[in-house]
């Protein structure tokens, strides 16, 4: 498979979010704010495609029987990492992720892409399926940010883009909202793009 | 945080539901929720180890990783305690509770990765609960978690005879339920604050 067909695959016509319904905990957890969420997305894609790559690497040599523990391993490994940076740079983000930070170890996207592609396959491909997953991840995020943020704050980004009229839709910061829109955002690609799948 | 164990309980059952307002534990949720059985055989077992689970993480916390000045290695042994126990209890139901085994053995390992039992951890660290409070904690979310569970898979249930659009079928169906049932749960809320 060619590098660009794999990122493809994993980011759009394979995404992780709205095919296979993984990682939704920390996809409606940090889409308050499209900042958390961007910083998030980020924080996944270096995760996925480091621990991919390594993975892939040493599959070879991972008993079969301990492969799962190896992997949760490698994967908290990357996440230390993000955390720790993202503490010592962005302290103020880092404060309002909290606990979703660490949780990137269990989302589910890591393991799916872990035991999916990386455990076949060769390091390179795995890297680009590493960062197509998460890319993938990230425009999800940033899809439900933006109409999170737009309505429940009247901001993208942080920058008013309503003037001071605007009323705040408080239900858009609340949980339920993030339930809808996900909600929409799969029935709206399910009926669209894949049509003749479901 | 001086907020007693007791109101922390039905706080993490109805306040700040560990599904419905954290949105943790959401893969099993989605894929479990079919049946009404399994869904409380995996509610049963959430409680069951998220209560030890949370005793076990804060022993360690505060007795191994802080009085050695490891606590950046929090992630990696939460993570270890949490698989180990699941492990162990594995092995303990097979030998001594063949009948249990067959109806939660199946669940076991789906609950070292579900988010819910790895949030709560971190959860408790974050906000400084004590030992008492983070059991507290830990039961309530997990029957929380088990009461979210339930109510879903009841809908779902009754929803298997009714027309849903298709591109709506399943996951989306299942997360608007949800969502409704959020809204219901912010009802609650004025009762009492846990951040």
């Amino acid at each position: 498979m060619k590098m660009k067909e794999i990122f493809i695959t994993s980011a759009f016509t394979e995404n992780s979010v709205w095919r296979q319904i993984l990682g939704i905990c920390s996809a409606l957890a940090v889409t308050n704010l499209m900042q958390n969420s961007l910083i998030m997305g980020l924080g996944v894609i270096f995760t996925l495609a480091f621990a991919n790559l390594t993975i892939s690497i040493i599959r070879n040599w991972t008993p079969r029987s301990v492969r799962m523990m190896v992997q949760t391993l490698i994967i908290a490994a990357y996440v230390i990492i993000v955390d720790i940076f993202l503490k010592a740079n962005l302290p103020v983000i880092s404060k309002q992720l909290g606990p979703y930070v660490g949780l990137i170890i269990t989302n589910c996207i890591l393991m799916g892409r872990a035991e999916a592609f990386a455990s076949q396959n060769k390091p390179l491909d795995s890297f680009i399926d590493g960062i197509g997953a998460g890319v993938g991840y990230t425009l999800v995020l940033l899809l439900i940010s933006f109409v999170r943020e737009l309505f429940g704050f009247g901001t993208i980004f942080g920058f008013p883009v309503f003037g001071s009229w605007w009323t705040k839709w408080s239900i858009m910061v609340m949980a339920p909202s993030a339930f809808f829109i996900l909600a929409m955002l799969i029935w709206y690609i399910n009926t669209t793009f894949y049509k003749a799948k479901v | 945080m001086d907020i007693s164990a007791f109101v922390l309980f039905w706080a993490a059952i109805f306040t700040s539901n560990i599904l419905l307002t954290n949105f943790l534990g959401m893969c099993s949720y989605l894929s479990v929720s079919r049946e009404i059985e399994s869904s409380a055989g995996l509610g049963v077992a959430v409680i069951f180890v998220l209560t030890v689970t949370s005793a076990l993480n804060w022993l360690v916390y505060n007795y191994i990783l802080l009085p050695f000045d490891i606590v950046y290695l929090q992630y990696i042994v939460f993570i270890i305690v949490i698989a180990a126990f699941v492990q162990f209890l594995e092995l303990l139901i097979e030998r001594y509770a063949p009948a249990l085994y067959y109806t939660l053995g199946i669940f076991l390992p789906l609950i070292t990765v579900n988010c819910a039992i790895f949030g709560v951890s971190l959860f408790m660290i974050i906000r400084n609960y004590n030992f008492l409070q983070s059991i507290a904690f830990g039961a309530g979310s997990g029957i929380g978690w088990l009461l979210a569970i339930m109510m879903l898979a009841g809908i779902r249930r009754k929803l298997k005879e009714k027309m849903v659009p298709q591109g709506l079928q399943g996951a989306g169906i299942s997360l608007i339920i949800t969502g409704i049932m959020a809204m219901g749960f912010v009802g609650f809320s004025g009762i009492v604050q846990i951040q």
